[in-house]
């Protein structure tokens, strides 16, 4: 799997959320998105996700030009998604949360549930087995019956990663995971991450923690003002005095 | 046996009234508040009416097909614009097509107009009203759990959420927006040839505002509520009326003011509908 960006970008009237930006995600990294407020992450994310369409470039996947797709035929190629400003659905348990996930996973049409075929059945005995399987990964399963609105907010994100991790996707993309989450929870999404790029699933992930982003993350892009500024390893990006100055300022 | 030949006409709108609710219920259950349905309904009636009316030897169960095939097929090329469109929009452009549908039957003089169309001959019994209840219910029911069911929740809850989740919601949103039509379609047709007559007047505004009271009043939480609320507020002004017999009152010009406090007192004390109460009732009970 190769997620290839050639000189993206997106235009907001006159303002260049992204501009120009290009960069490569392969199989099996954790590819860190950096940058200040403002730089154009999130925009980002947007239009390999496909709510977004870009004014200019080119978004591939594996060579197959995605970026005039709508959103589902994105995810149906295997990129699944979370939400800075979670996005869970709320009055639906944890446990359906899940379900709702498995949507390209389950195959069986309307026509056999509603005519009570064993197959239907056995496929959502499939489905729910699958659902526990991934909350107990992420350390819900104790919390699955209760209402999505009803968890804390570390919770709610790990339920919004279960979700996304149900598609099975192949790409994975982490819009600032750890927020609002104390050290432990960062550090068990932490690990999760690892344990899901080791599966061979590309990860991309927005993050704000820096200590994080040097411990989790094969690869980094910076961006700032829409723009890529940097890209290598995060003892690269450390050294790079483009990205001290845009964090710190001149001077620094 | 006497009582049930009097109140025949009362429990036979019980079941078209539940079919009506749930057909507003087929597009709420995907969060989007489609008003067309008193349209969809007079589409399916005229449909049902014209037929046995000019070919009365074509089977009743043919005639209600061909009530449910209309509205459905017309559902399409009225959703594929119409359900860009979100919440109170919709809700607009959907009350729009209703009345164009009114006043086109009012100025179409092969349905006669504003007279519409009479002495349909009586086909549809209460087993019939019934069945069709009971077979549209079982549909709804067996979304529950499927991939389906899971999926147009999530399109209720949050419609960008679910796309990213590979769900097509354009599709499932106008499938259900057909539902709903066939559904009122069919409630249509069986409510013409119950009562003998057709016209413009029976599928105006304040016919799918009942409808969505009494899905509302029901519930839409869960997939038989919009039937009990039918039943609920269908029944309600004949138990009143009963009881103001006895008491020596007239509660004719109540009805409506009464269907308006039962609404707010479900919407302020039971958001989910009356057929939350049960579980609602339990919970007062352990807490």
């Amino acid at each position: 799997m190769t997620l290839a960006l050639e000189s993206v970008s997106r235009a907001f009237g006159g303002v260049r959320a992204v501009d120009d930006a290009s960069f490569k995600v392969e199989a099996g990294e954790v590819h860190g998105l950096i940058g200040p407020n403002g730089a154009g992450k999130t925009t980002l994310l947007n239009l390999i996700s496909g709510l977004l369409e870009p004014t200019g470039g080119a978004i591939s996947l594996d060579g197959r030009r995605i970026d005039r797709l709508p959103p589902h035929r994105i995810a149906a190629l295997g990129i699944a998604r979370t939400y800075q400003n979670i996005r869970l659905f709320c009055a639906l348990s944890a446990a359906d949360n899940v379900m709702v996930g498995q949507h390209l996973r389950r195959k069986a049409p309307f026509w056999q549930a509603l005519l009570m075929l064993p197959s239907s059945r056995r496929e959502r005995q499939r489905a729910r087995a699958a659902s526990e399987a991934v909350l107990q990964r992420v350390g819900m399963s104790e919390r699955a019956q209760s209402q999505a609105w009803m968890l804390s907010y570390g919770e709610q994100r790990r339920v919004e990663i279960a979700r996304a991790l149900a598609a099975e996707p192949k790409l994975l993309l982490l819009d600032e995971p750890t927020a609002g989450m104390n050290p432990p929870e960062a550090a068990a999404v932490a690990r999760l991450v690892r344990d899901v790029a080791r599966e061979g699933r590309a990860v991309l992930l927005i993050e704000h923690n820096v200590r994080l982003v040097m411990e989790l993350c094969d690869r980094v892009t910076v961006l700032n003002f829409g723009k890529v500024i940097a890209r290598g390893t995060p003892a690269e990006i450390a050294r790079d005095p483009a990205v001290v100055t845009a964090y710190l300022g001149e001077g620094a | 046996m006497d009582l049930f030949y009097a109140y025949e006409a009362l429990i036979a709108f019980v079941g078209i009234n539940g079919l009506l609710a749930l057909s507003i219920y087929a597009t709420l259950c995907c969060g989007q508040l489609s008003l067309a349905n008193a349209g969809f309904m007079a589409v399916g009636a005229y449909t049902g009416a014209l037929i046995t009316l000019h070919a009365p030897h074509v089977p009743f169960a043919l005639v209600l097909l061909a009530s449910v095939a209309a509205p459905a097929v017309l559902a399409v090329p009225l959703g594929l614009p119409v359900l860009r469109l979100r919440g109170v929009f919709l809700a607009i452009a959907t009350v729009g097509f209703g009345e164009v549908v009114r006043l086109a039957f009012v100025n179409w003089d092969f349905t006669n107009g504003a007279l519409g169309l009479v002495a349909i001959p009586q086909r549809t019994h209460l087993w019939t009203i019934f069945l069709a209840l009971a077979v549209v219910l079982f549909v709804l029911g067996r979304l529950q759990g499927s991939r389906a069911g899971f999926a147009l929740a999530a399109i209720r809850e949050d419609e960008t959420a679910a796309r990213t989740m590979g769900i097509d919601a354009n599709s499932y949103k106008l499938a259900m927006l057909v539902a709903g039509a066939a559904i009122a379609g069919l409630a249509g047709a069986l409510e013409a040839h119950f009562t003998f007559i057709v016209s413009p007047s029976g599928y105006g505004f304040s016919r799918v505002v009942d409808m969505l009271v009494q899905a509302v009043v029901g519930g839409v939480a869960v997939f038989f509520g919009p039937a009990i609320g039918a039943a609920f507020l269908t029944l309600l002004p004949e138990i009143l009326r009963e009881v103001g017999a006895r008491l020596g009152l007239s509660p004719g010009p109540f009805r409506l003011f009464l269907d308006g406090v039962v609404l707010l007192a479900v919407i302020l004390y039971l958001p989910n509908g009356l057929a939350s109460l049960p579980q609602h009732l339990r919970r007062r009970r352990a807490a």
